[in-house]
């Protein structure tokens, strides 16, 4: 659905492109994204987004279909429940199946599938008290309220939530609560992002960048992939019409031979970013190596609570350590499907030992992830 | 990885919980009024202003100046996609 | 157990609460665990209420049970919720409701101002539709078992036309309304859930039906081909049951479907799809092309409309049964859920 109060935003100052409407927006910049691609050499022009949000968002409006042929949109890496490996939620799982303990979550982790297929919502089904709640900040209210109760938040996302979820933990640690903690599985997109285009023979030349991510971290952290890599950056709002302008962005750079960091969302978006989040963020976390399901560890890519907080770690307070070691099938490729490198029709275990009930990495796991996708549609996109 | 949206502020006040302690957005949800937590927004909102919500927190708040650079980008495209049709 | 089989071999291990929703999972568990066991060609047709003949004459015949949490919410309660569903089953196959039962679970512990509350509801909620409440049943099971209290009801209706509203009646050209606005009740739930406490000034639709389809009926005849009410699963599963059970392809425009403001606003919020939220008091109408305009205005002449509106039509099958414009000009499948609808933050 268009964003009813954006658009009173952008309503407040008079001008032509103001009074059209949405609809005519994305008209005319699919209009001229078809007239600047004849301008970008190499077929095809593959273009990636990480952020979950915009998948979600290209697929609800329809653009793949409104963009001309020879542009390849590919989802990556940006969906932080998608890359949430599979230890992380056998463990949450047990943490939900002790005594005393009630696992708080965002909704979007239910169901996503933890060896054997065991998921959050199953070990609901089974008994385990596990909560969905739409703020880390209900998780304190819940511990605040009931103090019998042993609390544990499950922190999911990257660096828009890892601010919420430091804040949350001060307040926490300010009111001294013994029965709160959080378990961190919290990634950070810049080491991810190194580590994607670090490899060889990548097939991307333009990253649309995460908006919200963006609104904390600011343009500074992408800047080493123009300047290292010759990748294009755009930051990008979730609008149809703000995704299409990112993408024209996009190609104007690699047309122009000049890649850089576009802001194409400053109302969301400062330069420097947000410094008091940032601060909060790293106040409350420090870097740690990460596993993402499907790609293996990505050394600093985490967010680990400092022990200054150890009170509120989950981890230093229960064991968190897997019931059964990482079974990770060694044949998923999702690391090349994300760069373009491979389909998910090359990989062995696609719709075999790879499915949506029965994921291995993260383009299954998301419902418009590359591998879903293709699962569902067969390879067409209607 | 953000679902987040701009919403309106309505008022700005003290938390009622005294141990959950600190100042508060409330903001337009239809036609009631939800609070919003401001320990992370990069500038404290007025009664008026838009914030953008995430997880219940205030990430940012938009200025009338930032909203008019947003536009000023599609004005751009839009200029650049007229000359170019000639 | 490699992908949750169990021992019999089928695929459902346990139930889940997606079971429930009316998406896909509940779709394998009447297949694999009710219609494998069973079938019979009135079952099988899957319709919203069984169609009967008794000595010749033609009855519909439907349950519903109700388990909603919150049990009393902005637009209403439990009581107002079971009379209006299984009177909406009923009226969906143009069916005159005469009489329903009432069974009622109830925990041990359950307040009485709250029975008696609900129970003056299902009273106001009968009467009002001119149906009579002729036979129920009560049990009371120990706390805990039971969360405060479930209902059933079943229903008995007259089929007064002489041709059936199915699905399978729909051809291409033909149009599909809506008698108003789409994901009210499931917003308003849905933001009554623990944790979430979200308010917004949502209102649950929930309403009887059976004037508005009869006077379409009546009216019309044989160019209303089917309704449905979109319930469980929302506007977009009902859509795609529809298609799949016509053999045809249904193309919606995304900009005709009507959507309050408060219940997109909450829906953006929560990372929601109003498309997939539950309806407790509309109905979706399939017919002629010619019948169009005519079943539009008898919608908007009935105080049970809110806003109706044509919203796509009926096309030879496609490569997917439901196809969307969205609302900036592009085109997308609009697939089934797959359970329930549940809120992102990601």
């Amino acid at each position: 659905m268009p964003s009813l109060v954006s658009s009173a935003v952008f309503s407040s100052s008079i001008s032509s492109m103001d009074k059209m409407d949405r609809r005519e927006r994305v008209r005319l910049l699919a209009s001229a994204i078809e007239r600047e691609l004849p301008n970008v050499e190499g077929r095809p022009v593959t273009i990636m987004e990480v952020c979950g949000t915009h998948t979600m968002s290209i697929f609800r409006h329809g653009l793949r279909g409104l963009l001309p042929p020879g542009i390849k949109l590919i989802s990556g890496p940006g969906c932080p429940v998608c890359v949430t490996s599979q230890s992380q939620i056998d463990a949450a799982i047990a943490l939900s199946q002790l005594p005393g303990i009630t696992v708080a979550t965002f909704g979007d982790m239910l169901r996503v599938p933890g060896s054997s297929g065991l998921s959050l919502a199953k070990a609901k089904a089974q008994g385990a008290d596990v909560r969905m709640v739409y703020s880390p900040f209900d998780a304190l209210a819940l511990a605040r309220r009931e103090p019998w109760r042993k609390v544990c938040f499950l922190a999911v996302g990257f660096e828009t939530t890892a601010p919420v979820v430091a804040a949350t933990i001060r307040a926490a640690a300010r009111v001294g609560l013994e029965n709160f903690t959080v378990f961190s599985c919290h990634k950070t997109m810049p080491k991810a992002l190194e580590t994607l285009f670090s490899a060889e023979d990548v097939r991307v030349r333009g990253l649309l960048c995460p908006g919200h991510v963006s609104s904390i971290i600011g343009e500074g952290p992408y800047r080493f992939l123009p300047e290292s890599y010759g990748i294009s950056c755009a930051i990008a709002g979730f609008e149809a019409d703000e995704i299409l302008l990112g993408i024209l962005s996009l190609l104007r750079q690699m047309a122009s031979g000049r890649p850089r960091v576009e802001n194409c969302y400053p109302r969301a978006v400062s330069p420097g970013g947000n410094p008091r989040a940032i601060a909060e963020m790293e106040a409350v976390f420090k870097a740690a190596d990460a596993l993402w399901r499907g790609l293996g560890n990505i050394p600093g890519s985490g967010l680990e609570i400092r022990d200054e907080f150890s009170a509120y770690d989950a981890a230093s307070r229960f064991d968190l350590s897997p019931p059964a070691p990482e079974k990770r099938a060694s044949s998923c490729i999702c690391g090349q499907v994300i760069t373009g490198k491979a389909s998910p029709a090359d990989c062995r275990l696609f719709s075999r030992a790879c499915t949506p009930s029965d994921p291995q990495g993260p383009c299954m796991v998301s419902s418009e992830g590359a591998c879903a996708a293709w699962f569902k549609y067969g390879g067409v996109r209607p | 990885m953000c679902v987040a949206v701009p919403l309106r502020v309505a008022e700005i006040r003290e938390s009622e919980d005294d141990l959950l302690a600190g100042p508060v957005a409330l903001v337009e949800v239809g036609t009631g009024l939800q609070e919003v937590r401001l320990e992370i927004v990069d500038r404290m909102p007025e009664p008026g202003d838009y914030v953008i919500v995430h997880a219940g927190f205030a990430i940012h708040t938009l200025s009338q100046e930032d909203a008019a650079k947003s536009l000023a980008l599609f004005q751009e495209a839009a200029l650049a996609f007229d000359r170019a049709e000639g | 157990m490699k992908n949750g089989l169990g021992p019999s071999g089928g695929s459902i291990d346990m139930v889940l609460l997606d079971h429930g929703s009316g998406g896909l999972a509940s779709s394998r568990l009447i297949k694999e665990m009710f219609l494998a066991r069973l079938s019979n060609p009135i079952l099988d047709e899957l319709e919203d209420s069984a169609e009967l003949h008794l000595e010749g004459i033609r009855v519909a015949f439907s349950t519903d049970s109700y388990v909603v949490d919150p049990i009393f919410f902005p637009g209403g309660d439990i009581g107002e919720l079971a009379v209006n569903g299984t009177i909406n089953d009923l009226a969906m196959k143009g069916a005159e409701p005469v009489a329903l039962s009432l069974g009622l679970i109830l925990e041990e512990g359950f307040p009485g101002q709250d029975l008696a509350r609900i129970m003056d509801s299902v009273a106001r909620s009968a009467r009002q539709a001119g149906v009579s409440v002729v036979t129920g049943d009560t049990k009371v099971v120990p706390r805990g078992k039971a969360d405060k209290i479930f209902i059933n009801t079943s229903g008995l209706g007259l089929l007064l036309h002489d041709f059936p509203l199915t699905a399978s009646r729909i051809r291409p050209s033909d149009l599909i309304l809506i008698s108003g606005t789409v994901g009210d009740h499931g917003a308003t739930i849905m933001t009554r859930r623990e944790g979430l406490g979200l308010d917004g000034g949502l209102s649950s639709d929930t309403r009887p039906l059976h004037r508005m389809a009869r006077a379409l009926v009546d009216e019309l005849g044989p160019e209303v081909r089917a309704f449905r009410d979109p319930t469980r699963g929302g506007l977009a599963t009902s859509l795609v049951e529809m298609a799949h059970k016509a053999g045809l392809s249904f193309e919606i425009r995304e900009e005709a479907i009507p959507v309050r403001d408060e219940v997109a606003q909450v829906c953006e919020i929560l990372g929601l799809d109003p498309l997939y939220l539950a309806n407790e008091g509309k109905m979706i109408a399939v017919v002629s092309q010619d019948a169009a305009a005519r079943a539009l205005e008898i919608m908007e002449s009935m105080p049970e409309s809110d806003g109706p509106a044509v919203i796509g039509r009926a096309v030879e099958r496609g490569v997917v049964p439901v196809v969307m414009e969205t609302a900036v000009g592009g085109r997308r499948a609009v697939e089934m859920l797959t359970g329930e609808p549940l809120p992102r933050i990601c």
